[in-house]
């Protein structure tokens, strides 16, 4: 068994909480520099400009990129070899997130569903923990903003609806979005597994870098189709019209029910922060 | 997207009269801010009989809940949110003199009816380019509402801060044209 103390998880997420809402992925950034190259609408190509711009200041200034600096979802990877000690680890995680929006001057954004009183500290931490092999643990933080999540759906298909009556939906599902979720926008996919554990896959799609292509051929050829069909519908950034609606489409496809096809679309905004750390 | 328009806040009705969809404008003066909550308390105010926390005639509201600001700075970052949060509410504000809001995402039917019927704008910003538009931010202090915390009601002092013009006072929508414009299915 590894040790690993709460405080030390604890310092590693209030970090992870700041950067990720400094800091835009280097992968993200090449693909709105590309976007900004390609976009032929004067509006669209003058909002990628800016978007550019706004985060080379957020990195500069040590800024938040984006007012809303979300509410804090984690992915977790526990090595089964690991021995947390001196405290909770879903307890450090949120003492974490309390420090970090404190001290990077973030956004608090959690409150009370009905009194929309807000708690003030941006907990508690959304987190889905996995156990894995190994004496470590990789800890994904992603800051997710109420626009474009507001935007996802969970849609129990049919299964007589099939590969055609998913693509139907997931591209039907961002024109109605429209200009709302911050376009261009990165559309995470879970097909498959059970009414929740497909927006979980569609969420932690959204991890893969831009650059990765997804590992299974089938899967990578409709991720493209998609992303062509998409880019069609002519919302472009910040729904002023384009040709750049998506940067792009990524699925995880799990097995469900026979009698199911659970369908999960959540939309990223432009603003894809994520960053991950393994201790 | 023709010359960049520059104008001042609060918004005059012949201001407002020349604005057209698809402008690209500066505003240097004077606005408010408020979103989800504040809007909430701002039409039950009304509805009771009380005055607004600020007079609204000719105003901008800017639909932000901006990040704490650091030591120094007026601001923290302070992009748009989405606007169709606040299209229940709209309609009562501008029939009292609101003549302009900035956010971003489409308007309810009865907001953009009532911008033709009573000459207002509807501006879109750039979402997520909190830290950008937070440069044209030069002052800002609450005025009602600090319990809300991010949603806390704003007044701020803005100098070429930049926005396109959405839905002008003649019914014109922008997402729906440029849309139209660019798209190939």
């Amino acid at each position: 068994m590894r040790e690993i103390k709460a405080k030390q998880i604890t310092e590693t997420v209030g970090n992870l909480c700041t950067k990720a809402n400094f800091d835009i992925p280097e992968d993200v950034m090449k693909v709105l520099r590309d976007a900004h190259n390609r976009e032929v609408s004067p509006q669209g190509k003058d909002v990628l400009k800016q978007i550019i711009e706004n985060d080379e200041i957020a990195h500069n200034e040590e800024v938040p990129m984006c007012q809303d600096t979300g509410l804090a979802v984690f992915f977790v990877e526990l090595g089964q070899e690991v021995h947390i000690t001196g405290g909770l680890i879903t307890e450090a995680i949120n003492e974490g997130v309390r420090k970090g929006y404190k001290d990077g001057y973030l956004r608090k954004s959690t409150c009370n569903p009905f009194t929309r009183k807000n708690v003030g500290d941006n907990t508690p931490a959304i987190i889905h923990y996995e156990i894995v092999p190994g004496d470590k643990i990789k800890i994904t933080m992603a800051a997710k903003g109420g626009g474009s999540e507001n935007m996802s759906r969970v849609m129990m298909m049919k299964p007589s609806d099939g590969l055609e009556g998913i693509k139907k939906y997931i591209v039907e599902r961002v024109k109605e979005s429209g200009s709302n979720p911050c376009p261009p926008v990165i559309v995470g996919v879970g097909i498959g597994g059970t009414f929740e554990r497909s927006a979980i896959i569609a969420k932690k799609s959204l991890l893969r870098p831009l650059d990765v292509p997804n590992p299974d051929p089938e899967l990578d050829k409709l991720e493209n189709e998609l992303l062509t069909s998409i880019n069609k519908l002519g919302i472009g950034p910040m729904g002023l019209g384009g040709r750049v609606t998506a940067l792009a489409v990524h699925i995880i496809v799990e097995p469900c029910h026979i009698a199911s096809l659970p369908l999960a679309v959540n939309i990223q905004c432009h603003s894809a922060r994520h960053k991950e750390i393994i201790i | 997207m023709g010359e960049v328009i520059r104008i001042t806040a609060p918004l005059t009705d012949d201001t407002v009269s020349k604005l057209k969809s698809d402008d690209s404008v500066l505003i240097t003066g004077v606005m408010y801010t408020g979103r989800d909550a504040a809007h909430k308390r701002m039409v039950d105010a009304l509805n009771r009989g009380e005055e607004l926390p600020f007079d609204i005639r000719g105003q901008i509201i800017y639909y932000v809940g901006p990040s704490p600001a650091k030591p120094g700075k007026p601001i923290g970052s302070a992009g748009p949110t989405t606007s169709y949060r606040m299209d229940a509410y709209a309609p009562a504000l501008i029939k009292l003199g609101l003549k302009g809001m900035i956010g971003k995402g489409w308007r309810a039917k009865d907001v953009i009816d009532a911008c033709i019927k009573y000459r207002a704008v509807y501006f879109g910003a750039t979402g997520g380019a909190g830290a950008l538009i937070a440069r044209s931010i030069k002052k800002s202090d609450i005025i009602a509402y600090d319990d809300l915390g991010p949603e806390a009601v704003r007044r701020i002092e803005v100098v070429d801060f930049p926005a396109i013009v959405i839905n002008d006072a003649y019914g014109n929508d922008l997402y729906v044209k440029g849309v139209e414009v660019y798209k190939q299915i």
